[in-house]
């Protein structure tokens, strides 16, 4: 008989936890390059990688433009993209509860090879876990991956130096809107779809292009809380012009409906990127001309300080600090 | 017409504060008694446009702000019973009571939804079959609609309903402002709670009390026609009731609202954090209604409440201190770890201040 649900022999380890895995996952992952079955994957690795991990509760599973798979992927990838890596090798781990539809299962890791195919990335290793019902919420999805430097130093937060100039994609608060527009509750229609996308080739295009000093992906915390890591870590002060910030309609109604900043509002398919100032033309033409960063422009500056601090410059011409928010603005956004 | 970029203009916002300017009228303390106007004058950087012309300072417009201490405990102690799921806007989730907040209350077990309208509140009643306390905190703008779910609830038979009614209406709270030792020449209105209950509710402030008043749309461009309008009338000595908020509030304001809110609830008096006890100045239910009342529903104990030590929200809220002279402000109490009501509320004018200005 063919399982429609999880069951909590699906994770005990024996011939229906094999079953499960060649069913749903080996059957999808193997064609992103990788061959899968054993405990844990050799990487040919040769000179440094950046490596990072990520996990996902995003409620619901799925959601306009995206769904938790794609999310997982992606991410994962992003991360990876702002240190300036190429991702190459994934690992995907698994938390179902019992009772969940294999097909939902099934759903997701489409989604998942999907994306990876569109990244360019292989899932090589992974694992799987069944909790009784009610200990997990349908299902939680953890990624690790490792990438490639592409020069031989990583890109961190810490180099935004006086006088540089700081670029984004495209438009902010599309992924927690869409997330939002199907949370039980909230009736609002709209066309907002999850700008959830891998950002490895727009990354790579900055960095060939010009001197990048820092880069970040605005997630959960939305824009605010990238910058304010920015100016922490690399000890300036970040000024950005509203007029300048990338906002679609839509998103922007939402907002001011719902009592949103949004500049708080989590992102998943965006980069933040700082650039030496003489090199900015010709990283913003280099991003321009990458997938998903037809939207990109130049949104603010780096000043010497004070250390620490963000600014808005308003459409009027008055100034205000943009502050991190302040505990959770949505639950299981990402 | 969207609704939010004609009101945002930068060139006629420049404008309209070079016109302001030009007035020769100086020295005019106003005070907003709204927590959006708060925000949006921050968020805006109105008080920059503004300064050496006016001080807008911030009054007791913030509902969660204005909240006692002790009934945030109560709905606290109403949570630890163990069929009891408590249901409340957002940004009561994070408000310190004396012990403890909803928030740290969720993390230790206690039932605590979220909820946008309190018509969701009832359907989480109808659902889960448990009984399902509401939070109903808010001024004229929202007791209407509180007023209506619990009418929703009644028709639907739904009896594990009930709401813990913290509800406050303005006029009076403005009167015991106007008629403090506070010097106030200008109100600026709340726009939301003047749809609901009309210009006509706050007559008594200029004839009575002289002050000038203007009912404010939420725009910089609302904000700032507001104060140039009150310049006007202070220049002028001639103090009176003008509405800026044309597009949303009337002489007579919302009948239906005003009805519907007079057959669920009448006044009480009630306590202001900051302000103390105004008579006549809160919502209780009507003994018809009574029903739906929680602390009659569920007996708790009652809390012993105390106001947390050094924290000066009272006189923030009553206009009397400024943030920054609270010496918790940004040190111990802060947006992620606050002390005060001030500071943690979406609304709040210590989170404004630190915010968007510090």
């Amino acid at each position: 008989m063919t399982q429609d649900r999880v069951l909590l022999a699906h994770g005990a380890g024996g011939r229906m936890m094999g079953e499960l895995i060649e069913r749903v996952f080996l059957s999808r992952f193997s064609g992103t390059g990788a061959r899968l079955g054993d405990d844990s994957a050799t990487l040919p690795v040769a000179g440094p990688v950046a490596f990072t991990t990520d996990a996902y509760v995003v409620d619901p599973l799925f959601f306009p433009g995206g769904d938790i798979g794609r999310l997982a992927v992606c991410g994962t990838v992003n991360d990876l993209a702002t240190a300036g890596a190429v991702a190459e090798w994934l690992s995907a781990l698994f938390v179902l509860e019992e009772g969940l539809e294999i097909s939902v299962l099934e759903s997701v890791a489409e989604s998942m090879a999907a994306a990876a195919r569109e990244a360019g990335v292989s899932i090589v290793t992974g694992d799987t876990k069944v909790v009784p019902r009610g200990a997990a919420d349908k299902m939680f999805v953890a990624t690790a991956g490792v990438g490639r430097l592409l020069r031989p130093w990583p890109i961190t937060g810490a180099g935004a130096r006086e006088g540089d100039v700081v670029l984004i994609n495209g438009p902010i608060g599309d992924h927690g809107i869409a997330v939002l527009s199907k949370r039980e509750g909230l009736a609002f229609e709209t066309d907002i779809v999850s700008d959830c996308a891998p950002l490895g080739r727009v990354a790579a295009a900055a960095v060939q292009a010009g001197d990048v000093h820092a880069m970040r992906d605005p997630t959960r915390g939305g824009l605010a809380s990238a910058l304010n890591d920015l100016a922490a870590q690399s000890g300036v002060c970040i000024e950005v012009d509203e007029a300048a910030i990338p906002v679609r309609d839509a998103v922007k109604s939402a907002c001011e409906m719902l009592g949103f900043d949004v500049l708080h509002v989590a992102n998943e398919g965006k980069m933040v990127v700082i650039a030496a100032a003489a090199d900015a033309e010709k990283v913003l033409e280099a991003m321009k001309a990458a997938p998903h960063g037809e939207e990109s422009r130049v949104i603010g500056r780096v000043l010497a300080g004070p250390a620490g601090q963000v600014t808005l410059r308003t459409a009027h011409g008055t100034t205000r600090l943009i502050d991190k928010p302040a505990g959770e603005l949505l639950p299981r956004i990402c | 017409m969207k609704y939010v970029d004609e009101y945002r203009q930068p060139e006629a916002l420049r404008a309209l504060a070079q016109t302001i300017r030009k007035m020769g009228v100086s020295g005019a303390r106003l005070m907003e008694v709204c927590g959006t106007h708060t925000m949006a004058a921050a968020r805006f950087g109105l008080h920059d446009l503004l300064a050496g012309v006016v001080r807008l300072s911030s009054g007791p417009g913030c509902p969660v702000c204005v909240t006692a201490q002790r009934e945030i405990d109560l709905f606290i102690e109403m949570g630890r019973l163990s069929h009891v799921t408590l249901a409340s806007f957002g940004d009561m989730v994070r408000v310190p009571g004396t012990r403890s907040s909803l928030e740290r209350e969720r993390a230790r077990g206690a039932r605590v939804e979220v909820v946008y309208s309190p018509m969701e509140a009832v359907g989480l009643a109808a659902q889960s079959g448990r009984e399902v306390v509401f939070f109903a905190v808010g001024f004229e703008t929202t007791a209407p609609g509180i007023a209506v779910s619990l009418m929703e609830a009644r028709r639907r038979g739904i009896r594990n309903f009930s709401i813990l009614c913290a509800h406050k209406t303005m006029p009076a709270a403005l009167e015991a402002l106007a008629s403090s030792q506070i010097k106030v020449d200008g109100f600026m209105l709340p726009g939301h709670v003047s749809t609901i209950i009309g210009a006509r509710a706050y007559e008594f402030l200029p004839t009575r009390r002289g002050v000038a008043c203007v009912i404010s749309g939420f725009e910089p461009m609302d904000m700032l026609q507001s104060v140039m309008m009150l310049l006007g009338q202070i220049r002028n000595g001639s103090p009176r009731v003008e509405i800026q908020y044309r597009r949303a509030v009337s002489r007579e304001g919302n009948r239906a609202a005003q009805e519907i809110m007079a057959k669920v609830f009448e006044p009480c008096d009630v306590e202001w954090r900051g302000l103390g006890m105004i008579a006549g100045s809160g919502l209780k239910l009507r003994p018809e209604w009574a029903d739906f009342d929680a602390p009659s529903r569920f007996q708790v104990p009652v809390p012993e409440s105390k106001e947390p030590q050094g924290c000066r929200c009272g006189e923030v809220l009553a206009g009397t201190a400024e943030p920054w002279e609270c010496e918790l402000f940004g040190q111990a109490c802060t947006p992620e770890d606050p002390v005060g009501a001030c500071m943690v509320s979406s609304e709040g004018t210590c989170a404004a201040w630190h915010r968007y200005r510090r």
